[in-house]
């Protein structure tokens, strides 16, 4: 009898060690990244590009990463989301099961687990292969690339959810198989608001993918054709230099992408909040 | 009928874009392989995969130590990341209150969609002079803290989140009768979890696992970041390793000037590629023989 | 007899049908009659909805589907290969048992039908949402709040949405699975008289288990079992005077 009570108790106190240890390192990699960054964050470090120097101690800012992160990430996304929602209903456009939508979806789980740093090996052999130079399109092809077939199964999981119920009321009505996937569409559409913020804050806060695709530059970006400096980049940068005080604006910046993601990922739950009202549970 | 061939031509275009997505997997494979084959030419399987020489201008591309390293790392995250992802994964699923539970799953999504560059951050800010300063001095080692204890440290918090929320997806789905019928039986809660819970989830939980494994295989620049890059194989956890991700990654600049450089990066890659995907595809087979079961 | 004889609205000949290999309807051979309410009669799990979902050819739907025989509207084959579906199932509209309204404001899910069939005109949308509202009884009730979310309805409410939206189409035939077994006794009532009501322009098949409710309805009465017909006549007879010892028996409660 006694043994069984005190088993229970010694797991119990292992589980709430082992979560506190989570939490723990939780809070201390969030607070670590605020509280240091915050310390050398200068509204300079905002609104300032590098001057000549930077990486040496001279003065300037990050404004050209900020811009550069925002720009690829932007572009990626729109790229990706005109591919991955065709992608996504085509796999919901019958009733029945089906090998063939197994197969897709098989295949972009694969894709999906593959590491970005692959991305951007390929990436940049097929760029060396044509001669382009890297540069801010293709930072955003190649994140394009990595995020869709994440994007792709998000937004899939989530049609998965429709009551089947309401394919069948769209079809019973006379409606055509895409007539019937718009209407799939409404019914998912916070799912996908969601996929979409959560997959920007994954490209943006990325860096094996675009260590080589987009380059790094200190001037703001201007061009679709030249390289463009980036957030996780810069702070890589900031970080590997002898100076201290550069190393300190590695923290400034890696807060700033922190609170990048963060909007990002607070926006998609309001905002899917917000789009729920048509949806039928 | 212009509304049924709107209908056709748009079900026709979306299918051909599913299917081409379909190939970016195989698409990868073709380049690595393609990139990679030159390095055939001089070198034999053998001597790349176990071969410990790794002198690019003399030609010598052995990759042991960074699959060592890799091996290494990952192994310790793991080590580390498995106990404390399953029993936090128990403790939310069955013995924190629903106001816990509630408050702390959201933190676990957010430690999820942290950028690795600031796990590297941290990593040097906090694990690296901990490591230094007070772990390796407890064992009578000296080390920089660059070393592979940091690196499976900081890459076990990043793989956390994802064992502990599919753990907990899968401890929720085991049906509450089966529990109540244990616990009728006076069972502990404890003893509910050994034996029944377990027993019902551990093939989901060993495809969980698995794909921790391979998240944690194919992880970059946090790791780069604190594991000393040094090519050699490791023989202690104090020691600096060179996993194949760092390997790929430091390296793309020199790549071109080197003769057979890039094809020794690809075949990193595509070593790495072939692990992370044999780990992907028996997770999904898991997970299919789990869906036939039921 | 007679409006069987001339025109019925469905003339269904040696219509088999199986799914996944096993065969759920045999040999079925019936009449339905333009502009009355036929009522489907039978046990659960014998064929009764599958038999009214061939009519608009949402059995489609289903995994390996095989069929012989033919169901013919109005004289033409409705499983000929050039036949085109979205106006067979324009024509023939469907309500389920469940009420299923679209993820959309209750004005929307009544306008879906026009949308899709091509009606952009807002005047002709206007009118007609709120006239097909009206026959469900459901205008006075939402007028007030057409931008509502058709998901915070009730479910009787929602129910008669559903027949709202099924006739912003114009259809010629209404397909009624059990559509009041989900619905509280009201609902079920005000439904019943709707129906009862819309007859004399549509023509209106209505599956149902509950042999009360046949009664009500019913001017045809078909008695489907084990996916073949046993007794099919108008309702007065077949109710008072089966043929068929299968049929007194299920009449009599004595199964099913």
């Amino acid at each position: 009898m006694k043994r069984k009570s005190m088993e229970e108790y010694f797991f119990k106190i292992l589980m709430v060690v082992s979560i506190l240890i989570v939490l723990g390192g939780i809070l201390s990699v969030i607070f670590t990244v605020v509280l240091k960054g915050v310390s050398a964050l200068s509204l300079s470090m905002l609104i300032e590009s590098p001057h000549g120097g930077y990486y040496l101690g001279g003065g300037g800012g990050i404004l050209n990463a900020i811009l550069g992160s925002l720009y690829l990430a932007c572009g990626a996304i729109i790229l990706s989301i005109t591919l991955s929602l065709p992608v996504a209903m085509s796999l919901h456009q019958s009733t029945m099961k089906s090998r063939y939508v197994e197969y897709i979806r098989t295949s972009l789980d694969i894709a999906c687990g593959i590491p970005t740093i692959i991305y951007g090996a390929v990436v940049f052999t097929i760029m060396v292969f044509i001669g382009a130079r890297s540069s801010l399109f293709w930072g955003m092809i190649t994140v394009a690339i990595f995020i869709l077939p994440i994007m792709i199964r998000s937004i899939d999981e989530i049609m998965l959810q429709t009551p089947k119920k309401i394919k069948i009321a769209a079809f019973a009505l006379g409606s055509t198989r895409t007539e019937m996937l718009s209407v799939v569409v409404k019914q998912s559409f916070p799912g996908i608001v969601t996929a979409i913020l959560l997959a920007f804050g994954r490209g943006i806060g990325d860096a094996a993918s675009i260590l080589f695709t987009a380059g790094y530059s200190d001037s703001l970006p201007t061009s679709l054709f030249e390289p463009v400096a980036t957030l996780p980049l810069a702070i890589l940068f900031q970080i590997s230099s002898p100076y201290p005080v550069v190393q300190q604006r590695a923290y400034a910046s890696g807060l700033i992408l922190l609170v990048i993601v963060l909007t990002a990922s607070i926006a998609s739950r309001v905002l899917s909040k917000k789009f729920m009202k048509y949806v039928v549970k | 009928m212009e509304r049924g061939s709107l209908d056709r031509w748009s079900i026709r275009f979306m299918s051909i874009i599913a299917f081409l997505t379909s190939l970016i997997a195989i698409i990868i494979a073709i380049v690595l392989m393609w990139k990679s084959f030159p390095l055939l030419q001089i070198s034999t399987i053998q001597e790349i995969v176990l071969g410990s020489i790794w002198q690019p201008l003399a030609g010598g591309f052995g990759f042991f130590p960074f699959i060592m390293g890799t091996i290494w790392v990952t192994l310790l995250a793991m080590g580390i990341a498995i106990p404390l992802g399953l029993f936090s994964a128990i403790f939310l699923a069955e013995y924190s209150p629903g106001h816990i539970r509630e408050s702390i799953k959201p933190l676990i999504d957010l430690l999820a969609g942290i950028p690795s560059v600031l796990f590297g951050l941290w990593g040097i800010l906090v694990i690296v002079p901990w490591v230094r300063d007070t772990i390796a001095p407890m064992w009578g080692v000296s080390t920089t803290g660059y070393c592979v204890l940091t690196g499976g440290i900081v890459l076990s918090i990043m793989v956390l989140p994802l064992i502990i929320s599919l753990s907990d997806e899968l401890f929720r789905t085991v049906p509450l009768d089966i529990k109540k019928a244990s616990l009728a039986l006076g069972a502990t809660k404890w003893q509910t979890v050994k034996y029944v819970l377990f027993r019902k989830t551990y093939p989901g939980l060993l495809a969980a696992i698995i794909l921790g494994f391979s998240r944690a295989f194919g992880e970059t620049m946090a790791v780069l970041m604190v594991v000393g890059n040094v090519a050699k194989v490791p023989t202690s956890v104090f020691d600096p390793a060179y996993p194949l991700t760092a390997l790929i990654a430091n390296n793309y600049g020199e790549m071109l000037s080197i003769p057979l450089f890039d094809s020794a990066i690809m075949m990193a890659a595509l070593i790495l590629f072939i692990i992370v995907v044999i780990f992907n595809i028996l997770s999904k087979l898991l997970l299919i023989r789990i869906q036939k079961a039921v | 007899m007679d409006p069987l004889k001339d025109d019925p609205y469905f003339d269904i000949r040696n219509f088999s049908l199986s799914i996944n290999k096993s065969k759920i309807l045999k040999n079925i051979t019936v009449k339905i009659p333009q502009n009355r309410i036929t009522v489907i009669i039978g046990p659960s799990g014998c064929g009764k909805s599958t038999l009214l979902n061939s009519m608009n050819r949402l059995i489609d739907l289903s995994e390996d589907l095989e069929t012989s025989g033919s169901i013919l509207l109005k004289g033409y084959d409705i499983f000929d290969p050039m036949v085109d579906i979205t106006e067979l199932r324009r024509k023939v509209g469907s309500i389920s048992q469940t009420p299923n309204p679209l993820p959309m404001s209750i004005f929307d899910n009544v306008a879906y039908g026009l949308k899709i069939h091509g009606i952009q005109d807002k005047a002709i949308t206007m009118s007609t949402v709120e006239s097909c509202l009206n026959k469900v009884g459901l205008w006075e009730e939402v007028k007030m709040r057409l931008d509502a979310p058709a998901s915070t309805l009730s479910i009787g409410q929602q129910q008669r949405l559903c027949i709202a939206r099924a006739l912003a189409v114009e259809p010629e035939a209404l397909l009624c699975d059990e559509a009041t077994s989900a619905l509280d006794p009201i609902s079920a009532h005000q439904i019943e008289s709707e129906l009862l009501l819309l007859k004399n322009n549509y023509t209106i098949v209505f599956v149902t288990h509950i042999l009360r409710q046949a009664k009500r309805l019913a001017d045809y009465v078909v008695f489907v079992y084990l996916g073949e017909i046993v007794e099919y006549g108008p309702a007065d007879t077949f109710f008072t005077e089966p043929k068929d010892p299968r049929t007194k028996a299920y009449i009599e409660g004595t199964f099913g």
